[in-house]
């Protein structure tokens, strides 16, 4: 008799998971964005008078400073970046110590994640085609302030007693400020520190395991976030906290694959179109200036490309000069120039591929007569077929000319998602210690929390998660280019001196 | 006659086997030999965050375990010899690196050792012995 109670509990239970599971993802959506609303708000408050939002603005004026004040030296040092992460420069005795290579594959695999695929599906599906345009010149310009970010992580990195090289805006923040006779440092890197760690829990994890989500559930069928992120955590937790290096390691080697894939299928499906790709740029130019029927028009197009660019490849938020600080390098500046290529890669290349093919393969709807988008204003975007929106659109786009692709994409979300997680864990953690000290207990605890906002990320909708992502990594932005301003001036007596080095052949070229 | 012999060895048999072969030739001529070990490394391998940290901290490790276990017992075992006797530790590609080093000691004789098995890992992942074959530029003995 008992058997058959417990049988019939049993079943019960599991008949009432699924009802239990939605109520699980409805209540910590509704929690999350009562409580994180009116900081979103906040950041994106519109300049006065205007509809362009304050923070967009700070990062593109930075962008714009740091690039005329290093005389476009993203465009002058090209070449000599790529010379530099050959290892053309690279002394031999120092073999076995992290290159220029190494340090900029890591700090790209932790930015190279969904903002990519996920991010640009939302910047056009909002902004229309036009925002791929203001995204491209958010990157190239970007890369001016990832060069002066860099420089200064590897100048004031903090070399430990044990030989470990740690570094990041809190270092360049208290010393570089000291080395000014400025007050305030101190401050500064705490308050960046803080900011930090919210930002690795929100842009740097809720946004990606929510994506990953997404993309899991695109292709499978709808089931609970929850149950995703729990998942994810799990194998998370046995990384960061369980020190399995394993998966880390694999992970690691494999998204610089799925990476390359990434752009090679896209080129694929690009000359597939190839009759197709002049009307593209045509959208995309013409879009840009106009809008194309999009809400806001040209500024619409603007603010949405310029957000997806900072979000995509982190210029000016800080998280980079923390992965750059560890190259072996006696040279500040090199690896400033080696950081430059990032947001290159990340925005100019692979941001653009995604974009190009959305806008290629024809998903977002167009009213055949005028040739406008079509604006649904209930959703807030541009009509789509099947109305998706974030990565399930990048998945429609590319279905439409691959339909094997989505399954590929699952796979590549998934391990994009879980890199950037480890990468950004990393980096809350470096800022976490330099708050509270280092120490097992003290690293476990940020580890643990780090784990359970997966699975928040995982079950919260798209809209709330990603609002309060890019809240934080602007907040981020805020107090690390309020630093780059007051120590360029260093940074440009360091160019200055490595540039005449390099010229008078004193920095020596060992190829 | 005051040549140079270099010898790649990684503490393996077949990398004594090498040595024992250096050791005669040299004792023959009246040369040197220079024992050298090279730890496989590529400066375009994707390292994790964490481990770029303790890049430095552990390539301290990495050398100071080849010193103790690979280079210091074959120096005290070797120590009767009579032949005089340097030593080399490098990171980089195996071959590539031993070439380099015979190059720069002007060596008048690189020897290295070959395991001789696993022929199909070989052929994926490549021998030391084979890719010496085809990049050396010092007269090079392979010792079975």
């Amino acid at each position: 008799m008992q058997t058959y109670f417990r049988a019939a509990l049993a079943v019960y239970l599991l008949s009432a998971l699924p009802a239990a599971a939605q109520g699980i993802d409805e209540t910590i959506n509704q929690m999350f964005a009562d409580y994180t609303g009116w900081y979103v708000s906040l950041i994106f408050a519109p300049l006065p008078g205007t509809n362009f939002s304050w923070i967009a603005m700070w990062l593109v004026v930075a962008a714009l400073i740091f690039t005329f004040y290093f005389g476009f030296i993203q465009f002058k040092g090209f070449v000599h970046s790529i010379k530099l992460v050959k290892g053309d420069y690279s002394d031999p005795n120092d073999a076995g110590e992290v290159s220029h290579f190494q340090a900029l594959a890591t700090a790209l695999s932790g930015t190279v994640g969904l903002g990519n695929i996920a991010g640009v599906a939302v910047a056009v599906g909002i902004g229309g085609p036009g925002a791929t345009f203001w995204m491209v010149v958010a990157g190239l310009f970007g890369m001016a302030t990832k060069f002066t970010e860099c420089t200064l992580g590897v100048k004031y990195r903090n070399e430990l007693p044990d030989g470990r090289v740690s570094g990041g805006p809190m270092y360049y923040m208290v010393k570089g400020f000291q080395e000014r006779g400025l007050p305030g440092g101190a401050f500064m890197a705490i308050l960046f520190s803080v900011f930090t760690i919210l930002g690795a829990l929100g842009g740097g994890n809720m946004f990606q395991a929510n994506q990953a989500h997404a993309q899991i559930s695109n292709v499978f069928g709808d089931f609970p976030g929850w149950i995703t992120g729990v998942v994810l955590a799990v194998v998370t937790f046995a990384v960061i906290v369980g020190g399995i290096k394993s998966i880390a390691r694999v992970t690691e080697k494999v998204v610089p694959f799925m990476g390359i894939f990434y752009v090679l299928v896209s080129l694929v499906i690009l000359i597939m179109n190839a009759d197709q790709i002049l009307w593209a740029f045509g959208q995309i130019f013409q879009g840009a200036f106009t809008g194309l029927g999009v809400a806001g028009g040209f500024t619409g197009a603007l603010i949405q490309g310029f957000r997806r660019a900072a979000f995509s490849n982190e210029a000016g938020i800080g998280s980079a000069a923390i992965a750059h600080s560890a190259v072996r390098t006696k040279e500040p500046v090199s690896e400033g120039y080696v950081a430059l290529l990032e947001p290159f890669i990340d925005t100019v290349v692979i941001c653009t591929m995604t974009a190009l093919v959305i806008v290629i393969t024809g998903v977002l709807n167009q009213d055949p007569e005028t040739g406008l988008y079509i604006w649904n204003a209930e959703l807030g975007r541009i009509q789509t077929d099947g109305a998706v929106s974030g990565v399930a659109l990048t998945s429609a786009a590319y279905a439409r000319a691959l339909p094997w692709f989505p399954v590929l994409l699952m796979i590549a979300v998934v391990l994009f998602a879980f890199s950037t997680m480890i990468s950004w864990s990393y980096y809350g953690l470096k800022a976490w210690t330099y708050l509270f000290g280092e120490g097992k207990t003290k690293e476990n605890i940020f580890k643990v929390i780090f784990c359970l906002f997966i699975v928040i990320g995982a079950s919260a909708n798209l809209g709330p998660v990603i609002d309060f992502s890019d809240a934080m990594l602007f907040t981020m932005a805020i107090v690390n280019i309020i630093a780059l301003y007051l120590l360029m001036p260093i940074v440009k007596v360091e160019l200055h001196s490595y540039v005449r080095r390099l010229k008078s052949g004193e920095i020596k070229k060992y190829v | 006659m005051t040549g140079k012999i270099v010898v790649g060895y990684d503490g393996s048999a077949a990398g004594r086997r090498a040595l024992d072969f250096a050791l005669a030739r040299a004792k023959a001529q009246g040369a040197s030999v220079l024992i050298a070990h090279v730890l496989e490394w590529s400066p375009y391998s994707f390292l994790t965050p964490e481990e770029l940290e303790e890049r430095h901290v552990r390539r301290k490790e990495e050398m100071a375990r080849a010193e103790t276990a690979v280079m210091k017992p074959v120096l005290e075992k070797l120590g009767e010899s009579g032949v005089p006797i340097e030593t080399v530790i490098k990171y980089g590609h195996i071959a590539e690196k031993l070439s380099e080093i015979a190059n720069e000691a002007g060596a008048m004789q690189l020897v290295v050792g070959r395991d001789g098995n696993g022929s199909l890992a070989a052929r994926v992942f490549g021998s030391v012995a084979g890719t010496l074959v085809q990049i050396t530029t010092v007269p090079t003995t392979i010792v079975p």
